[in-house]
């Protein structure tokens, strides 16, 4: 059994005083000890979506759809239910972990919180959060206890947050872009050590980040999320050699790469658009060099192609003629005249 | 250290950027002594060149660039364009004004690099006005020139900058760095917080303007990927201290530095796993 | 380092600005408030027009009368026509915090741009002189002016003016320091475009909302204030009518059961004053979104 399942996930937030779709169709299961990658550009959902299951959404969103963990739907919690299943079954991991610590507490007030709110007992607890530091690289733990959060840089302070979600032993760890605001060496440092305990627990996760590589490298599935839409979902191994959707092809070609200088990116043309600009048609249709009449009219719906998922008319033709040379992306020349 | 001495003058005309033995040390405790945050850099961009400088959050690049267009005062050195040295005295708005023509600056945050209350017309021409002796007409054509020249619609002349993206009101920030015709443009990590189709939308469009107006780039960046494909050469910098220079390609393909090798190492790409980058390897220079 | 920004509601960024500027016609609050204060400018403005009798010229022989056609709120102990006292004192009690909040607010937000600018030596001097002024309250400060220049109009306004600088100062230099800090300002250093300009062209209209703020605010707390140096009998001097004078005089002919006289003129503060600060705070409500 999937242990988290999302079922038609649509959620709408208050603006200006009404409800306004932001995500709008997102379907996926998620295997006991899988990691999936939601990927895509700013406005997509993509952290939405990942709050959504640990219904963390700003106040009066809606949400539609199911979201069930290990077959209970989160969305009819009881508060009791939910507090629990916080404290014992998913963790979270923030993009910002300064703004989600008190920073009037130490380090070891803040990592010993759920464990003794659960009813551990204290030396227990300490015990317990000492030896997760030590997992994640920390090696002095007792002396960083001791410290207080503006005494840690951001790569210790995230390393810190991690620890505090492994040491309710969680069963799903949220991570919303928490290596974005380090620096490169500093988000090996830490994404080492979180893809390490994650493979080592066996903990399901869902990895929400902008940036496709780092997600290919640390998860078994990419979901591509494109204004508010799912529009693919494809193992992550042969993400390079197979993406389905025109998108992560163009997200692949036109990420600059640190060995080969192009003599030019391949640049997908336009804006990335968010779930509130949604017109009639496939989502991507405005920015698809492959657009045709039927994607400006009608709305592509997910569906199985091999082992993957995808959320295009043409999916099949494209792998075709991909296959044929085209994976490099060269087939995204940029429209001169439709501009981000 | 370098294969060709980025450091160094070569003959020929005079470079269009030439930093030699700068310092800058802020004021305040490290045992009183201050915070030195820029340590004797020297590095010169040829006209029509890319150099960029690259390092991590401390490294002195973002302080670099900021002394570099006069926004701090160097503690010591010497900064030059096109041959002329500056000077440190206190500076008049006439001697800005001259150096406007010199170097121009993009910033990284495409939200608050613009006056909110000022459309794009305004802002480009406040620069036109400030440097050039245009009529009206000449004005409005020359900003429908910079305009298309970004390869941004006329229809965003008079918008404000909340109406435009991300990726737009970058745009308007190179066009309003152009509009002083400037002999160096300075990014300033100018792409790191556009989404990544739209990063790749204004790399193309920064080297077709190099192409277009011959004009020099210093770009600051902590991303590798985005250095390699818009720069001739290369300058790593790490706690105020350049530790491996030299052209693009031999940097990135044989770095010799050890944190050079870190930051290249520390990058995801095809094949990619996380490791640990080996913090206090090797800090000589 | 590449930080996306507010990912969360990067989406709903886009819907909240459109709101700032039509959300503001759309608040009652904000309608009603802005009703009252145009009808008392109206008031104040067209007051020969409005008023049915002169205000000054008393009338012995109908002293204290009851409303009637002749005298739409009665007489008052001069048999002096209350309604057009009225009328004619909107001029006086609204000129007076008017210049304050004028004077204040142009001082304040000059001082302000010009400490934000300078920093250092400056900007200390001008902050350590408000700490000063701060010690003091207005109403001492007015008293103090009118012992030593008399009293009118002139002296309470000047003194209050002094005294409310330092607030707007505060608050202007505030924003304007964070304003100063934001790239697109180093943008137009390089430029090269002159102090000044920077200061009047770039800062002062993105601080400009926040001094219209404090400006409303100030205005009902300017009114109060200059009401009671009236009623203390320290501002203008009669036979010349405002709000406040109209308290006091009304208050000998309340233990004569015409507790009216003085009611009438209460109303009037109390509705000019909850009207400005009802505006300010939606207004200080409205930019905050």
């Amino acid at each position: 059994m999937a242990i988290l399942h999302l079922e038609h996930l649509a959620i709408d937030l208050q603006t200006a005083g009404r409800l306004r779709r932001v995500v709008h169709d997102v379907t996926f299961r998620l295997a006991e000890g899988e990691a999936v990658g939601l990927v895509g550009e700013s406005g997509a959902g993509k952290s939405l979506t990942s709050r959504a299951v640990i219904r963390l959404l700003p106040d009066g969103a809606r949400v539609h759809g199911a979201i069930l963990m290990e077959g209970r739907s989160i969305t009819d919690m009881s508060r009791e239910s939910l507090r629990s299943y916080r404290l014992s079954e998913v963790a979270m991991i923030f993009q910002d972990p300064r703004a989600h610590v008190n920073p009037v507490r130490r380090v070891g007030d803040f990592l010993t919180e759920a464990l003794v709110e659960r009813g551990e007992d204290r030396k227990k607890a300490l015990e317990i959060v000492t030896g997760l530091l030590a997992t994640v690289g920390i090696e002095d733990a007792e002396r960083r206890m001791r410290q207080y959060p503006h005494e840690l840089s951001g790569g210790l302070l995230q390393r810190v947050m991690i620890a505090a979600a492994l040491s309710i032993s969680p069963k799903l760890l949220l991570a919303d872009e928490p290596t974005t605001a380090l620096d490169v060496t500093t988000q090996s440092d830490v994404m080492v050590h979180l893809d390490a305990q994650r493979r080592g627990r066996g903990l399901a996760m869902v990895f929400v980040t902008h940036d496709l590589e780092l997600a290919i490298a640390v998860c078994d599935r990419i979901a591509v999320l494109y204004a508010g839409h799912l529009v693919e979902d494809s193992p992550a191994a042969h993400l390079h050699e197979k993406a389905l959707h025109p998108y992560t092809r163009g997200l692949l070609a036109s990420r600059p790469s640190p060995t080969l200088r192009r003599e030019r990116l391949a640049a997908i043309p336009g804006r990335p658009l968010s779930g509130l600009e949604v017109q009639e048609g496939c989502v991507f249709c405005s920015r698809c060099a492959h657009a045709q009449e039927r994607c400006q009219k009608e709305r592509p719906v997910l569906r199985e192609l091999g082992d993957a998922r995808v959320a295009c008319h043409r999916a099949e033709e494209l792998l075709e003629g991909g296959r044929s040379g085209g994976a490099d992306g060269a087939e995204f020349e940029v429209r001169v005249g439709d501009r981000g | 250290m370098a294969d060709r001495p980025v450091g160094l003058r070569e003959p020929g005309p005079p470079p269009a950027l030439e930093v030699e033995h700068l310092v800058k040390v802020f004021p305040g405790p490290r045992s009183a002594g201050g915070f030195l945050a820029v340590d004797d850099v020297s590095f010169c961009v040829p006209q029509g060149r890319s150099l960029a400088v690259v390092g991590e959050s401390g490294s002195g690049k973002t302080t670099l660039a900021r002394m570099i267009v006069g926004l701090e005062r160097p503690s010591a050195g010497r900064i030059a364009v096109a041959g002329s040295a500056r000077s440190w005295r206190r500076v008049s708005s006439a001697e800005r004004k001259r150096r406007a023509r010199e170097v121009q600056i993009v910033f990284q945050d495409p939200y608050s690099s613009l006056d909110p209350r000022q459309s794009v017309r305004r802002c480009i021409e406040e620069a036109l006005v400030l440097h050039f002796d245009l009529d009206r007409a000449g004005r409005t054509a020359r900003v429908e020139e910079l305009l298309e020249q970004v390869r941004l619609d006329r229809r965003h002349a008079d918008s404000l900058p909340k109406r435009l993206s991300g990726g737009q009101r970058q745009r308007v920030a190179i066009a309003r760095a152009l509009a002083c015709a400037p002999k160096v443009v300075i990014c300033d990590e100018a792409v790191a917080s556009l989404d990544v189709s739209i990063q790749a939308q204004v790399l193309n469009l920064m080297s077709d303007i190099r192409n277009e107006t011959g004009v020099s780039y210093l770009f600051i960046s902590h991303d590798l990927a985005v250095v390699r494909q818009v720069s001739d050469d290369i300058v790593v910098m790490r706690r105020g201290r350049i530790v491996e220079a030299g052209p693009a390609d031999r940097v990135l393909d044989a770095p010799e530095h050890p944190y050079t090798r870190r930051l290249l190492a520390a990058i995801p790409r095809p094949g990619w796993r996380p490791a640990p980058s080996q913090e206090e390897v090797g800090t000589s220079s | 380092m590449a930080g996306t920004g507010t990912p969360l509601l990067s989406a709903a960024g886009l819907l909240e600005e459109k709101r700032a500027g039509g959300g503001l016609l759309r608040d009652p609050v904000v309608l009603v408030s802005t009703g009252i204060i145009v009808l008392l400018v109206v008031i104040a403005v067209f007051a020969p027009f409005i008023a049915t009798a002169n205000p000054d010229s008393s009338n012995i022989l109908a002293v204290n009368e009851a409303p009637s056609a002749a005298h739409l709120l009665g007489t008052d102990s001069l048999g002096r026509d209350l309604f057009s006292r009225l009328v004619y004192g909107a001029r006086l009690s609204l000129l007076g915090p008017a210049l304050i909040v004028c004077i204040s607010s142009a001082a304040g937000t000059v001082l302000a741009l010009a400490a934000a600018w300078f920093g250092g030596f400056f900007d200390q001097m001008v902050s350590r002189a408000a700490d000063v002024l701060f010690a003091f309250p207005g109403i001492i400060f007015a008293i103090v002016a009118v012992s030593v220049f008399g009293r009118g109009l002139v002296a309470p306004v000047i003194a209050l003016a002094i005294a409310a600088t330092p607030y707007v100062l505060r608050v202007t230099r505030s924003v304007a320091l964070r304003q100063r800090r934001l790239p697109y300002v180093a943008a137009c250093y390089v430029e090269g475009v002159p102090a000044w300009r920077i200061g009047l062209r770039h800062l002062l209209p993105n601080v400009a909302p926040i001094i219209l703020v404090q400006a409303t605010l100030a205005f009902g707390y300017a009114l109060v204030t200059l009401a009671a140096i009236s009623y203390l009998g320290l501002g203008v001097q009669p036979p010349s009518a405002t709000w406040g004078l109209m308290v006091a005089t009304g208050q000998a002919a309340i233990l004569g059961g015409h507790p009216e006289q003085s009611l009438y003129a209460g109303v009037m503060i109390v509705l000019a004053v909850v009207a400005f600060n009802l505006l300010g705070n939606r207004l200080a409500a409205h930019l905050e979104t």
